[in-house]
């Protein structure tokens, strides 16, 4: 395949360039072929499938219910996902707090929503009303009550979906963010306290931003996970969204492929979307990360957290700088 | 230097333990202010972490530290009669250490914040200064250290010397008292350690009290006002510079035989 980049050096005095034919890689060559005519025939055969019925997918490709379901979908992936965040980055902080009381309840919280399936806990959000028909902030064992309101009103389908979704996620995030939060070098902490800040602004202003780096392309993943986890919201019963709302018209018009192509067809577009999106966050928090030392073409960006320049081999390095020291 | 100055740093008899590991153990030092005072010795000797605990990244085990005349870390209590030791606050804590400026070995820059972002954050988000004035302040904090041209880089688009001279300028622009640094070059390429002793000798020249752990031992000759030799968690030799070149303690010789 011919190369359009500039050449290496390609205006610099190299006068015994050398122009080396690149070696033939037949075994590449045919692989490629042997792929592309799989891949082809994999799409003719969906594509000219009768049974597939493309005619049905784009009749119900924008109906009004699909496009509802769409919305829910969103909705509910976007709203749980800020929730779990939140609560996330709160339950990583309490795991690594002073105070022993915190870290357990995180523990016990990450135990307990990592431990039982998100079906279970939907179902349980779903009947809430029913199993708690007050809620009320009081103190326990005493008749104090400061505040109280009907179950029902509160925890609504709606609001139960989300609750039952972000609850859940919040236990598999703050593992992620605390990972995050692990990986920034401690001297950042260090030289952030001899600079006189705050533990709270410590973490807010240099441990965070640094930690998004790692944290938020898993948290991509499960922003697309939770995407497709929404359908399971049938539990509560929520039936809005887009798997329900695709399954209700299959079930009425006796079609149930062509309607899984279009529910497939949506989650697909948005996953897309949620990719773009992804990409941008990671180019935002990579900042300072990725240039590349001047002068160094050939030097790896820092790790996570780590300034450049420790050298690896620390003692000679150290032992070459007292004699230049001495020297001078 | 007359009697009657008050000593930036006072050392009485510090120990310091990690679990059964004894690091320090009765550490005596008394730090003139505008003095600069080189603390010397092997691996694991303890002076990092002597330079460490006076900035209170780690806390004493036994004995006093006094920064400017105040006990640093702990406070003396009286009630009903009877006299106890309390902790300060996280507040009182931050109060000590905004006297003492650090540079660390590994620089400790912040790498997502741009050299004059880095400088600009203490001011900003401690002091509470305006922006606009505290830009100003780290522009004029960044020429002194010599990278007036490179503000807007990012640590990592920065060489190992510019980025501990942009630490130097961040701590500097806390106006501190007293600059603390802990093996400032060891983390350099040789051909870069000169640039950061060049700055540090100009801070000594305009009256910086400073306090140096380091191995550049032509440093400490020509610069230090005090040379303390550590060794084994105590110190073995203390004195002026000309102890470099007329060593008493045979530890102390063998360290040098060994550096030099």
């Amino acid at each position: 395949m011919p190369h359009h980049e500039p050449l290496d050096g390609e205006g610099l005095p190299i006068p015994n360039r050398i122009k080396a034919k690149p070696v033939r890689k037949t075994g590449q060559v045919v692989a490629a072929i042997i792929v592309v005519l799989l891949a082809a025939m994999l799409i003719k055969g969906i594509v000219t499938n009768p049974r597939f019925e493309w005619n049905v997918v784009w009749k119900y490709l924008f109906n009004e219910n699909v496009l509802e379901g769409v919305w829910y979908t969103l909705l509910l992936t976007f709203i749980s996902m800020i929730v779990a965040i939140i609560l996330a980055v709160i339950l990583a902080i309490m795991r690594k707090s002073l105070n022993p009381v915190l870290r357990g309840v995180s523990w016990v919280y990450i135990w307990f929503f990592r431990g039982t399936p998100v079906y279970t806990q939907l179902v349980f959000w779903g009947l809430f009303a029913v199993l708690v028909p007050r809620l009320s902030l009081g103190i326990p064992f005493t008749s104090v009550e400061f505040w109280s309101v009907d179950s029902s009103t509160v925890i609504t389908a709606f609001n139960a979906a989300w609750l039952g979704l972000a609850l859940n996620e919040a236990a598999y995030l703050s593992e992620i963010v605390r990972a995050g939060l692990e990986a920034v070098d401690p001297g950042q902490s260090e030289a952030a306290q001899a600079l006189g800040m705050k533990r709270g602004q410590i973490m807010r202003r240099v441990i965070l931003p640094q930690a998004m780096r790692i944290i938020i392309p898993p948290t991509g993943n499960e922003t697309i996970g939770m995407l497709k986890t929404t359908s399971l919201v049938l539990a509560v019963p929520f039936t809005l969204e887009l798997q329900f709302a695709t399954n209700a018209i299959a079930n009425r018009i006796y079609k149930p492929i062509p309607l899984l192509i279009v529910a497939g067809a949506w989650y697909l577009l948005i996953t897309s979307i949620f990719m773009i999106i992804q990409s941008r966050l990671e180019k935002h928090f990579g900042k300072g990360f990725q240039a590349r030392p001047i002068g160094t073409k050939g030097k790896q960006p820092p790790l996570p957290g780590k300034t450049d320049g420790e050298p690896k081999d620390d003692v000679k390095k150290e032992n070459d700088a007292t004699m230049l020291g001495f020297n001078a | 230097m007359n009697n009657e100055t008050k000593p930036a740093v006072v050392a009485r008899q510090v120990h310091k333990a990690f679990g059964d590991l004894h690091v320090l153990k009765g550490i005596d030092m008394t730090v003139m202010p505008g003095t600069v005072t080189v603390i010397l010795g092997p691996s694991g000797s303890g002076k990092s972490t002597f330079l460490r605990l006076i900035n209170q990244l780690e806390t004493l085990t036994g004995g006093e530290i006094d920064v400017d005349g105040e006990r640093i870390g702990v406070r003396e209590v009286e009630k009903n009669g009877k006299k106890y030791l309390q902790t300060l606050n996280d507040k009182e804590i931050a109060a000590q250490r905004s006297q003492l400026g650090m540079v660390f070995q590994k620089f400790n820059l912040f790498p997502h914040m741009t050299a004059i972002e880095n400088v600009m954050e203490a001011p900003v988000h401690v002091k509470k200064m305006d922006k606009k004035e505290a830009r100003e302040l780290a522009e004029q904090e960044l020429k002194r250290v010599g990278l007036g041209e490179r503000m807007d880089y990012y640590p990592s688009q920065l060489s190992g010397g510019q980025q501990q001279r942009v630490a130097i300028a961040r701590a500097l622009a806390m106006k501190p008292e007293i600059m603390l640094f802990d093996e400032p070059t060891s983390a350099l390429d040789p051909e870069l350690v000169g640039e950061v002793l060049a700055v540090m000798r100009e801070l000594a020249d305009e009256g910086m009290t400073m306090i140096v752990v380091t191995h550049e031992i032509g440093f400490a000759r020509e610069v230090a006002d005090q040379i303390v030799f550590m060794d084994g968690g105590v110190v073995v030799e203390q004195g002026g510079p000309e102890i470099i070149d007329h060593p008493t303690e045979p530890r102390f010789k063998d360290f040098l035989q060994h550096v030099l």
